[in-house]
């Protein structure tokens, strides 16, 4: 089976500072979902920004549905459906006329398009909204909206670039059944989500992503399969002398994989239930408040925690920080 | 011709919208015949000085106004464009198959058909008020063309900037700085032989100037064709370095998503 997308060693940095992708590759077959995994900030939208012709890379290569991204742009465009974060809807049109604006620039035409676009306005429920203004409607509309001007032209890959970001938990829901709905039919999908839930149910197969470089890849399933045990958090009040805290966890029998992240101590153990009453001597041995323990089945999050050496939390913080600080560098 | 197809989307597209806006339909038709018969009735003194030659201010007037109108209505181009920025509309159409000049092309294309109304409804006030263009629909055709050419010219100009600025602030501020002085250092209200002897020298440069001259020259009983094709000229000259402006700062724009 041939790939819709190849991406190797894409590079690309913006100013001095940010370092958006660092020798990025993956590669998505045919006809598959392929979610691309990470925090906010990781690269997830650069990289998309790279594949969808937007973007020049700094370095390293790419081909979309077997075109170029930089030596045959055009054809990719032609080849491509894009749902970005910031929509790039017309709200000062319809949503039909939105539909009819992207067929047309991609050559449709006539009774074609108009049969076109009355199907999915249809498939996505916008039937009776076709002929209301974008700006009128509500943001799970618009979001449908943006899934269906992506199909218009019916391009062999659609690039979805956080396409639950700010929805309501039910309207998420069902645009997942949307998106689950669209596979099939030889499409192939590449999302990046920064829901774990969202790729786990989505998406065949993962690449999870991190500081603009892919550290793990495979099936939901398989990456969680590579975690043995469960996982323990215990979320800790006090002062925290981590050194000793991991030395003392260090000699309990079967816990594995000690981290710590602001307040919180993650670990494994092949068998959590067991082993949490250890691990609360040892921390109340050392002074520690133990505010509240976890005992998980693995979850992506351990798996991001495992390969990203951080909590999707606390690698999201460090990204909202960042622009202050580099306001702070202005001043 | 995609590219012309695609420009022909993109028109249908921004005269949708604006079609949508009756409130902006109303004031852009009320607008310029106020300047007509406000600035008429102002500078109508003038025409006692000594030189100034025309005894009708308003046939003087009108094609100047019908020109700042072009002109004004040109600067602010770049607003919408900053807007389908913010929005990702302009994001959504790079990564589509759209030939991008007709992104800019399709934005002049709807303001040319509208300010051209806007030209008629002038001549037409004009007309009714006393003024005579001895030259027919051929002169106020070429007024119109001259108008146009200044108008898209100066479209491109606040387009590019607004891909280079991105900030509407920015843009308010530029457009209102320029678009005075420009007004004012031309042939619009006065005779050119009664301006100070700099200003001579600088309206020379201006393209507006440019405009105001040909147009008037051409709705007149015997027009120097040959001095208007010189300054339409000129001002295809402008368009054409206008419009390339506007091509790099689309490149300029695209390297910084």
């Amino acid at each position: 089976m041939a790939n819709a997308i190849e991406a190797q060693d894409l590079r690309k940095s913006y100013g001095e500072e940010v370092q958006a992708l660092d020798g990025l590759s993956f590669s998505v077959p045919e006809g598959t979902v392929f979610g691309l995994l990470g925090p906010n900030g990781a690269g997830k939208s650069t990289t998309v920004k790279v594949l969808t012709t937007l973007a020049h890379p700094d370095g390293g290569s790419a081909r979309v549905a077997g075109h170029d991204v930089l030596g045959e742009a055009p054809r990719v465009r032609e080849s491509i459906g894009v749902v970005s974060q910031a929509g790039g809807l017309d709200q000062e049109a319809t949503g039909r006329e939105n539909l009819r604006l992207q067929g047309q620039v991609c050559g449709m035409g006539g009774k074609e398009l108009e049969a076109r676009i009355a199907r999915l306005l249809d498939q996505f429920g916008l039937a009776d909204a076709g002929d209301r203004l974008v700006r009128e409607y509500s943001g799970g509309m618009r979001r449908r909206l943006d899934v269906a001007q992506a199909l218009v032209h019916e391009p062999k890959v659609l690039f979805l670039d956080e396409p639950t970001t700010g929805l309501d938990p039910e309207v998420r829901a069902e645009m997942w059944d949307e998106i689950e709905r669209l596979t099939g039919a030889g499409l192939t999908v590449l999302l990046t989500t920064h829901y774990l839930e969202e790729a786990d149910r989505l998406a065949a197969q993962l690449a999870i992503v991190d500081r603009g470089t892919v550290v793990a890849e495979g099936s939901p399933d398989e990456l969680k399969r590579g975690l043995r045990g469960d996982a323990i958090h215990c979320e800790l009040g006090g002062e925290l002398e981590e050194a000793a805290v991991r030395e003392a966890l260090g000699r309990i029998d079967g816990l594995t994989e000690i981290a710590f992240t602001d307040g919180t101590v993650h670990a494994r153990a092949e068998d959590g239930a067991r082993t949490v009453p250890s691990v609360l001597a040892v921390l109340e041995g050392a002074r520690l408040e133990v505010a509240s323990v976890t005992v998980a089945r693995p979850s992506l999050d351990d798996v991001y925690l495992r390969f990203a050496g951080r909590t999707f939390g606390s690698a999201e913080a460090e990204h909202a920080e960042k622009p202050d600080q580099s306001k702070e560098a202005q001043r | 011709m995609k590219v012309l197809a695609d420009t022909s989307h993109m028109t249908v597209r921004h005269l949708m919208t604006l079609w949508r806006q009756p409130w902006w339909i109303a004031v852009s038709l009320v607008q310029p015949v106020i300047w007509l018969l406000l600035f008429g009735a102002l500078f109508e003194a003038v025409t006692d000085i000594p030189g100034f030659g025309s005894t009708n201010y308003i046939e003087f007037l009108a094609p100047g106004v019908v020109v700042m109108t072009a002109f004004f209505g040109a600067g602010w181009a770049g607003m919408p464009v900053i807007e389908d920025i913010d929005r990702g509309v302009i994001d959504r159409f790079l990564v589509s198959p759209v030939r991008r000049s007709s992104l800019i092309t399709g934005r002049l294309t709807s303001w040319a058909l509208t300010t051209t109304i806007q030209s008629l409804i002038i001549v037409v006030l004009a007309l009714i008020a006393g003024a005579s263009f001895d030259n027919g629909v051929l002169g106020v055709a070429v007024l119109v063309l001259a108008s146009v050419l200044v108008g898209s010219a100066f479209g491109c100009l606040s387009i590019g900037l607004a891909l280079l600025v991105r900030r509407e602030e920015t843009l308010i501020a530029t457009v209102q700085f320029l678009v005075l002085p420009l007004s004012f250092v031309s042939v619009t209200f006065m005779q050119k032989d009664l301006m100070p002897g700099w200003m001579q020298s600088v309206a020379d440069y201006n393209p507006l100037n440019w405009a105001v001259e040909a147009g008037r020259d051409a709705v007149t009983a015997n027009p120097d064709w040959g001095a208007i094709a010189g300054k339409c000229g000129l001002l295809l000259a402008f368009l054409v370095l206008c419009g390339s402006f506007a091509m790099r700062a689309f490149r300029t724009y695209q390297r910084s998503v």
